[in-house]
């Protein structure tokens, strides 16, 4: 049995903090990487958006993935948070495939895309409460109260969603993508719509995220912000990975530069 | 006996799924008033027009009420269940609650009850102003098994093809286009069930049979079939 098969085989289908605290030990203790990808190819039609992408992300580690618009890093991230499905090659999360254990895989992944994927005509704790029963969190009303404040949104959990700003509307998806603890996060250009208060918020949840050593793979035009929230720098062009460096040995000239080349 | 607990904790956590997106779905039409209002005047407005331009007498209100009475059911759920996956739609088909590990047939039975539900309330209204309209003989408590089980039948079709549907540009036109070949036996059994109760007659086939056979049928396909045509 593979090493793989033999962590997958044991993450029997429960999400009680027990299940995540033992996962979380039998993958770190196993060095099985956050993220595993190897070939992937994904086409909408006829036209390819991901051509043989092979990338790893280590547990508890960020990485940043740049690339001009049409590069295939939000659908890169729909394919890791389970909405699409690859079209070849194998992609593992924690060692669980994307395909064949996609309910478990949707357990450790928590996304934050465009989308803040919330109901208009649902409260914000209405939201969250909701969330809360489809990933079985315990003790949901308490967990999406104590998510509330932590991103400034204490005095609006009465509001309908469909009724706050942009802003705000993307705070309560950030509470809903962390709600189930996720072992891994997702961000589609999580920045956007975010005021400072908001970033500095959101910055503080990160940085919580990453201290308990789970791991973070977003997108972003910043390239500021790549590099302060980036361990690694990936650069998507095509459909493929073209450029990957350590954020620690890059400067901001160097990186805006590389990327200009990309982009071009 | 561990093995039974999970399957019984799985189970619980499966219909908890399923009372959430319900609840959900509830709450946010009662919100929105996007589907009640619409598809109870609908169906009162086509009951109100069949009885004006029918010549209904005596010897042929049986013929044509039940026919008028179905129309108005199909059409109004057509026009209603549509929406009911509107709101799901806004943000890319279903992503919401794809995102969520959730088994896909919760989804699907959280969908179809909540449709149940939604033509239900329009039939209550619908049903007194029926009898009255067309005056005919009939008890409404006799025709609810009938319309029960056909409602379900047509709930269950359109539910699912309004999936399949959302992910077309032409979904107004597709949606009834994929349904109605589908759910002719069901309308056929249903209609002739209502005239039965209506006028009585010897020698009919099972037509309530049929209608539960179909509804177990096709239950049974979109339950299995619903995780592929949800997901990309």
């Amino acid at each position: 049995m593979s090493r793989q098969t033999a962590v997958g085989a044991g993450f029997i289908a429960s999400n009680t903090m027990v299940d995540t605290v033992s996962r979380r030990e039998a993958s770190e203790a196993m060095q099985i990487p956050a993220v595993e990808i190897h070939n992937l190819k994904k086409s909408y039609g006829l036209k390819p958006v991901l051509r043989r992408i092979d990338l790893t992300l280590q547990q508890g580690k960020r990485m940043a993935l740049l690339g001009a618009n049409g590069a295939g890093k939000t659908t890169l991230l729909r394919i890791l948070a389970g909405l699409a499905k690859p079209g070849a090659g194998t992609t593992a999360v924690e060692g669980l495939d994307i395909v064949r254990d996609a309910q478990l895989v949707r357990r450790i992944v928590g996304f934050v895309a465009h989308q803040p994927y919330l109901y208009e005509e649902l409260t914000a704790l209405e939201n969250l409460l909701f969330f809360g029963r489809m990933y079985n969190v315990e003790h949901a009303k308490e967990r999406a109260h104590e998510l509330l404040r932590r991103v400034g949104m204490e005095r609006r959990v009465q509001e309908r969603v469909g009724t706050l700003s942009r802003g705000q509307v993307q705070r309560i998806a950030w509470a809903r993508a962390l709600l189930h603890s996720p072992r891994l996060l997702l961000l589609d250009e999580p920045d956007t719509g975010l005021d400072q208060e908001g970033a500095e918020l959101i910055e503080a949840l990160l940085a919580e995220h990453t201290m308990r050593g789970d791991s973070i793979l977003f997108t972003t035009h910043q390239l500021e912000r790549a590099l302060q929230l980036g361990d690694t720098i990936s650069m998507l062009s095509g459909g493929r990975i073209v450029y990957q460096q350590e954020a620690s040995t890059l400067l901001l000239d160097e990186l805006r530069q590389k990327y200009q080349e990309v982009v071009r | 006996m561990r093995a039974v607990r999970e399957v019984g904790a799985d189970a619980c956590i499966f219909f908890i799924q399923v009372g959430a997106i319900l609840w959900k779905d509830i709450r946010y039409e009662l919100r929105s008033k996007q589907t009640w209002l619409g598809m109870g005047m609908f169906a009162l407005l086509v009951l109100v027009i069949f009885n004006f331009t029918f010549d209904l007498r005596v010897d042929n209100k049986v013929a044509v009420a039940p026919g008028a009475l179905w129309v108005a059911f199909i059409f109004a759920s057509l026009l209603g269940l549509s929406r009911t996956l509107a709101a799901e739609r806004e943000q890319g088909p279903m992503d919401r609650l794809l995102l969520c590990p959730v088994d896909r047939k919760a989804i699907y039975l959280a969908k179809l009850l909540g449709n149940l539900l939604f033509i239900a309330v329009v039939e209550i209204v619908a049903l007194p102003v029926f009898v009255a309209l067309f005056d005919v003989p009939i008890f409404i408590g006799q025709l609810l098994p009938v319309v029960l089980l056909g409602t379900l039948g047509i709930a269950t079709i359109i539910t699912l093809f309004s999936v399949i549907a959302a992910t077309t540009r032409a979904r107004e036109l597709l949606l009834p286009l994929l349904v109605f070949p589908l759910i002719v036996p069901i309308v056929i059994g249903a209609v002739r069930m209502t005239q039965l109760l209506m006028a009585p007659a010897a020698n009919e086939p099972p037509w309530l049979g049929l209608i539960i056979a179909f509804d177990v049928i096709f239950l049974s396909i979109s339950m299995l079939v619903f995780q592929y045509v949800v997901e990309e």
